[in-house]
């Protein structure tokens, strides 16, 4: 594998951590339950519960100043067949944190990749563009349309 | 001598039972649940959250139900939880331009890119009480509209054009930003630490302040230039993967306070800025943050520092709420001692005062006569 793939794979394995991370615990419980991921692997570090200092830019691009924390659980596991996951999200949920460290091993595995994809990542991931959207349409209905008010004859 | 006193452990052990009590209140009544309080105390949770410095609705939450509404020991309690907890490590800085927007105003352009989106404001709502909710009324779904999709540049960009604005805060490359989780306030300080101890500073405090300045303390003739609110991504470095890890979204409340200034004799006629940047849906707080943060650049800008809230030590120094309320509330705390040498003290001083008086009266009367 070329550098060049490898990245691309990197980018691929990038963009479904975050999709598990982003996913609401409940949906993931349910979508690995269906798909029958919740099995067996080994545990190498956690599922722990941490923080992370928050970091924002000073006038927002400007220089970096910590300005909170927040909760984080993270997990490593190990399947059978030698892949190893791991897992970072926010909040305290340590079920979310060992599934997700699971689905991520899975998806290193060529040859479940598009089980996970298509049993977990692609329903999170639509139901993500979809909250998104919605979101987005509701703020947009506030929108303030200015209109200029003529005065006079001319 | 040292007599040491003890009791009070039953007394204790009945109040902490009747707290208890207390704070459940009537049986008859259904019990809050967490969920009810981060769905629609929402606000709330936001400021047990900014001030708490934690980001975690449901513990801020739970604090708040622990605390009975009391959202200073809520975030209190919020703070004393995040000692027990290990760090793993500082995010990369988050993007506000790429926010998730779900609000955005501005009060200096009226057609900036993406447009003035008001979001869920009370801002032009009439103040009136709403007996109806009371009755659980039905809540329509909000309006929808196809948006733009343009992406919202900050409205520091817009100005920068013409250079009549100053850049985003820049501190030395080598300079590591500042923790004062774990290092203790030192004066002068940076504007990266002082940024992170307003962010978590008390909203009251940060707010009395800042009306401050538009009285006349400290003017800094502020306009928004542009506050918003909405979701943004994280991401935290780890050795284990060639890539950031997205650990997931945050809501957080911006503002780009602009501000004319005259010019001194360190820098030109320009517009100069306050920033803030709070966790939650925290607009008051956010606005009263960079009217700090703004007055609190006196020095660096060559004004005169002639205001409390220009004055740093004592601005930061009384801006955390969990150390205020520590060192105020302990003052209920029993002092028997300390009392009771104090009364010796004031008796001998006073037994002192009337000897003296005594024996001066009959001198006060002949120079009198």
């Amino acid at each position: 594998m070329d550098r060049r793939q490898e990245r691309e794979l990197e980018a691929q394995r990038k963009a479904a951590m975050a999709a598990l991370a982003l996913a609401p615990a409940d949906e993931l419980k349910r979508l690995c339950s269906e798909a029958g991921i919740s099995g067996e692997a080994e545990m190498l570090r956690g599922p722990e519960t941490g923080l992370v200092s928050v970091r924002g830019r000073i006038g927002g691009g400007g220089a970096p100043f910590n300005f909170g924390e927040a909760t984080v659980t993270r997990a490593t596991v190990r399947l059978p067949s030698g892949e190893i996951g791991h897992a970072y999200a926010l909040g305290r949920d340590k079920e979310k944190a060992r599934l997700s460290a699971i689905a991520d091993a899975l998806w290193q595995n060529p040859a479940r990749r598009a089980e996970v994809e298509n049993k977990i990542l692609s329903p999170l991931r639509a139901a993500q563009v979809e909250a998104d959207a919605t979101r987005r349409a509701e703020t947009a209905a506030t929108k303030v349309d200015f209109f200029t008010m003529v005065r006079g004859e001319d | 001598m040292y007599v040491a006193v003890k009791g009070g452990e039953a007394a204790i052990a009945n109040a902490h039972r009747l707290l208890a009590d207390r704070r459940r209140g009537d049986r008859s009544v259904p019990a809050l649940r967490i969920d009810q309080i981060v769905e629609q105390l929402a606000l709330g949770v936001d400021r047990v959250m900014a001030e708490g410095s934690l980001y975690d609705r449901e513990l801020a939450a739970l604090a708040i139900m622990q605390s009975r509404g009391d959202l200073i020991e809520a975030i209190f309690l919020v703070r004393a939880y995040r000692t027990t907890l290990p760090r793993f490590g500082y995010t990369r800085p988050i993007d506000t331009a790429t926010m998730q927007v779900e609000r955005r105003v501005s009060a200096t352009y009226k057609d900036l890119p993406g447009g003035q989106l008001l979001g869920p404001t009370f801002d032009y709502t009439h103040r009136l009480l709403d007996p109806e909710l009371a009755n659980d009324p039905a809540i329509s779904e909000p309006e929808q509209r196809e948006g733009d999709g343009q992406r919202m540049a900050r409205v520091s960009e817009i100005l920068a054009h013409e250079g009549l604005i100053e850049a985003d805060g820049e501190l030395p490359e080598d300079h590591v930003p500042g923790d004062i989780t774990r290092e203790p306030l030192e004066f002068p300080m940076e504007r990266d630490i002082r940024l992170q101890a307003l962010s978590r500073g008390d909203e009251g405090f940060l707010l009395a302040l800042g009306y401050s300045t538009q009285r006349g303390y400290g003017r800094s003739h502020p306009f928004v230039g542009e506050v918003r609110i909405g979701e943004v991504e994280l991401e935290l470095d780890v050795p284990e993967l060639p890539f950031p890890v997205t650990l997931g979204r945050i809501r957080v409340t911006e503002c780009q306070m602009v501000n004319q200034f005259k010019g001194s004799a360190k820098a030109p006629p320009q517009f100069t800025r306050g920033y803030g940047l709070v966790f939650g849906q925290s607009e008051r707080k956010a606005m009263a943050m960079s009217l700090c943060d703004r007055a609190l650049r006196a020095g660096e800008l060559g004004e005169d520092i002639t205001a409390p809230a220009q004055d740093e030590e004592f601005v930061i120094s009384h801006s955390d709420n969990v150390q205020a309320t520590g060192f105020v509330e302990h003052l209920k705390l029993p002092h028997y001692v300390d009392f009771q040498a104090e009364l010796d003290l004031v008796r001998r001083m006073r037994g002192e005062h009337d000897k003296r008086n005594r024996s001066d009266e009959p001198e006060q009367r002949e120079a009198a006569e």
